[in-house]
């Protein structure tokens, strides 16, 4: 369960604003500042991770086959993981198309 | 744009490929933060948590990993934070860990080791929390201190800080007709850290990222002061493409502009070797805006300086004694 | 049991502290609270007192080290004077802010300009708006109990910020006085352990000092004002708890000598105890005189100021700084707010004295009532006058 977006009164504000949920900044989704996005081509990828641990949101994440995608929810579109990829299995194509 | 021919044969041999697989798979610095595209610090500082693990405390100071990663009422830690004000998170960072050390004796909390690790950009270490900073270490907290550089103050604005190299553009030294930017070199925070006593000091890069986390498993393992200055590119305030962020950090020490070494207990030591023959320091400023006013004349002025810097430091490595050695003579 | 003793009071200030268990202390010194510093420092080297004593490079980084230790569960003291002060004030209402109980102990100090390091209240008078609760303590007895109600205060639950405990510099830290000092166990029956609201361990990861947006900084700030105000029921609580245990008595305006008192002086702080002979003086000679002391400086005692001097025909406010370029001493504006609604109020005259540590003597005081008590109407330009400044 998300907590709403702002307090809606004083009394809901933490005290000190401390925030006691770790990691929830994934509520807010970041994807949405993309212009590009990348697509992965499992027919050249070699499963390496490096993508993985170059993506500064560490959004990219392994599935059960060992390939690799990008959370489209978090995904700002910059490229780097296309950019240092071994094999180039990786494309960015404009978000329109 | 792919890496796919650099030197992949002497990778392989190394086994680097596939470390990616290896390395703690828990997000400790989450999706979903403000930070821009392609933005190094933001990778720098994931890379870190993974490295430190869950039982670590940062302290942060005022900056953009701070502003873009705790906006009430969310946070992109998993880790124990607390940011106070700018120039302090070495002195906050000193209060944490007096304070977890003397809870842990008088057993008010669990008896395990919690490491304090106090961050800052580049102007909350080099400028204003300078003094913070040289305290905190001279004190010997048992305290990490990492140091993400990005080269200026760059959640303000892209300001010109102690850290900001020479020749680069910002906001508040920009060039001109009458200026060619920074005129002054980078301020070698990591060789003051030196001579402050600390057994291990290290600089690093998010671009050779197991380099990186070794060194930040190796400092969490001292029981002392320990401090790592580590070069974040930023897309956005050197004006170059945000998918070229790593390979500019590679460029960075491929030129021997940035090199990375690690200094334990007084023995130099480069930890990822540079090319037999540096590339030229042209190859890393072209792709950036904040050096496209550069004449090839000051380019020139600038590749002398580094390369001095270079050997500056290859000397040293080449003559440096350990803390023992250096008894022992 | 405890016992009475001779003892400076900064001194005294600093066994107080180590009476409470603190468990990190970050501190720099600065004239004229040195000797707490040094004390509390002393007491830990002879290892009379376990807690991590961090002897930082600034003032700055005192308040910060105290609030990170604050913020991973300990229980944390400092002390600083002036410039000191002055230098940490930027992080004195984040301290606040992030709920953070603090205790600091403040050897009131002249602000520089042209520098002097004797005794006036300028410093605190800085620090108004920061959301600290702050005490003023008149003599040492009142500066070590202080001390110990301060930790109390400032860790209950409905308070959680940070307290400030203010003792004129030289007039109080430097002289000697018989003081009944409390033993650990009658402290330790007063003061439980501190239990921190929330605390920085990765067995229950959180984070602290969040940045506000315009869309919720405001509720930040009622939450912040709303604490504040609460901890006015807390104080007096405390007080009261006090009393049964100690046997002594804390109001926040202490009045001497005030039934049917035609005249009232009013002061904080060391001067008060002097004033104290002057009322006797003068009542003497016949003057329907009386005297109060402000004790609970923040959050302002509104209330009972506004009791206190209910039926008085004048009222002598005894500043010891001045709010520069603005409505005279910060004390007076404060009195003057605080009476601007009520249909009778007394006249009310300022008088700012004892700047930069310049000696307040009985007879100082005489004169300020007989003036007080002569003047009939007061002219907006008579405002205030610094008392003594040779023309």
């Amino acid at each position: 369960m998300t907590e709403k977006k702002w307090p809606e009164t004083w009394q809901e504000v933490n005290p000190g604003c401390m925030v006691f949920r770790p990691g929830s900044a994934s509520e807010y989704h970041t994807g949405s500042w993309r212009a590009k996005r990348p697509i992965w081509d499992n027919a050249k990828c070699i499963k390496c991770g490096v993508c993985y641990m170059y993506c500064p949101e560490g959004c990219i994440t392994e599935d059960k086959e060992g390939f690799f995608g990008a959370n489209l929810d978090y995904c700002k579109g910059c490229g780097i993981c296309a950019h240092e990829c071994w094999p180039a299995a990786i494309t960015m194509v404009n978000e329109e198309d | 744009m792919s890496t796919a021919n650099l030197n992949p044969k002497k990778r392989f041999e190394n086994f680097e490929l596939y470390v990616p697989k290896l390395i703690e798979k828990k997000e400790y610095f989450g999706p979903g933060h403000r930070a821009c595209q392609g933005c190094g610090e933001a990778l720098a500082i994931r890379m870190m948590c993974k490295a430190l693990g869950k039982d670590t405390v940062i302290a942060n100071a005022t900056g953009c990993m701070e502003v873009i990663s705790s906006v009430y009422p969310t946070t992109a830690w998993s880790l124990p934070w607390i940011h106070v004000a700018f120039p302090n998170s070495a002195a906050v960072g000193s209060g944490v860990s007096a304070a977890l050390k003397n809870l842990r004796r008088k057993g008010r909390i669990p008896d395990r080791y919690v490491k304090t690790v106090a961050i800052g950009g580049d102007g909350g270490t080099v400028d204003i929390g300078f003094q913070a900073l040289s305290g905190a270490m001279e004190r010997g907290h048992d305290m990490l201190y990492v140091c993400f550089d990005n080269e200026a103050y760059m959640n303000t604005g892209i300001q010109r800080s102690g850290a900001t190299p020479f020749g680069s553009s910002t906001t508040t030294a920009p060039a001109g007709k009458a200026s060619i930017g920074n005129k002054t070199w980078k301020k070698n925070v990591a060789e003051i850290m030196v001579e402050h006593g600390l057994p291990y000091v290290a600089t690093a890069c998010h671009s050779y990222p197991i380099d990186f986390m070794n060194k930040v498993k190796k400092a969490r393992s001292i029981k002392g002061p320990s401090y790592i200055h580590c070069l974040s590119v930023c897309p956005t305030g050197w004006r170059s493409t945000s998918e070229t962020c790593i390979k500019l950090g590679r460029l960075a020490v491929e030129t021997g502009i940035f090199p990375l070494y690690e200094v334990e207990y007084g023995k130099y030591k480069i930890t990822v070797d540079p090319p037999e023959k540096l590339r030229p320091v042209a190859d890393y400023i072209k792709p950036q805006g904040r050096f496209r006013h550069l004449a090839p004349d000051q380019i020139k002025g600038i590749q002398e300086r580094v390369l001095m810097e270079y050997n500056k430091l290859m000397n040293k490595v080449k003559h440096s004694k350990s803390w023992d050695e250096l008894k022992a003579l | 049991m405890g016992k009475r003793i001779g003892m400076e009071n900064a001194l005294a200030a600093a066994e107080a502290a180590a009476l409470c268990r603190p468990d990190v202390i970050a501190a720099y010194p600065i004239t004229p609270n040195t000797h707490i510093p040094e004390h509390l420092s002393d007491i830990v080297a002879e290892g009379r007192l376990d807690a991590e004593y961090i002897c930082v490079e600034s003032e700055h980084s005192a308040i910060s080290a105290c609030c990170g230790a604050s913020g991973a569960g300990a229980r944390t003291f400092t002390a600083t004077s002036s410039q000191g002060l002055l230098y940490m004030q930027e992080v004195l209402p984040i301290v606040s802010a992030m709920r953070l109980p603090v205790i600091m102990a403040i050897g009131n100090r002249a602000v520089s300009g042209p520098i002097n390091i004797w005794n006036d209240h300028s410093d605190i008078m800085y620090q108004r708006d920061t959301g600290w609760v702050s005490l003023f303590a008149a003599n040492g007895q009142e500066t070590v109990d202080m001390v110990i109600q301060a930790f109390k205060i400032g860790e209950h639950r409905d308070v959680m910020l940070p307290v400030n405990i203010n003792l004129d510099g030289f007039q109080l830290t430097h002289v000697v006085e018989p003081i009944f000092m409390p033993d650990q166990e009658e402290v330790d029956r007063f003061l439980p352990p501190y239990k921190p609201f929330a605390q920085l361990h990765p067995d229950k990861p959180m984070s602290m000092g969040a940045l506000g947006l315009p869309e919720i900084f405001s509720e930040a700030m009622r939450a912040k004002d709303e604490a504040i105000l609460q901890s006015k029921k807390v104080v007096l609580d405390v007080w009261k708890e006090w009393e049964k245990q100690f046997g002594r008595r804390y109001e926040p305006i202490e009045s001497y000598k005030t039934e049917g008192a035609e005249i009232l002086l009013l002061t904080m702080g060391s001067m008060g105890e002097t004033a104290e002979v002057a009322v006797d003086e003068l009542r003497k000679d016949g003057m329907s005189v009386g005297l109060l002391k402000i004790k609970l400086w923040r959050p302002f005692p509104f209330e009972e100021l506004r009791k206190a001097v209910r039926g008085a025909k004048a009222l002598a406010v005894m500043d010891r700084a001045l709010s520069v370029g603005g409505p005279g001493g910060p004390v007076f504006a404060e009195i003057r707010s605080a009476l601007y609604g009520e249909p009778k109020k007394p006249r009310t005259l300022n008088f700012i004295i004892g700047l930069g540590g310049r000696d307040v003597q009985v007879g100082d005081f005489i004169k300020m009532a007989k003036k007080t008590a002569s003047t009939k109407k007061v002219k907006p330009e008579d405002a205030y006058e610094i008392y003594g400044a040779r023309e």
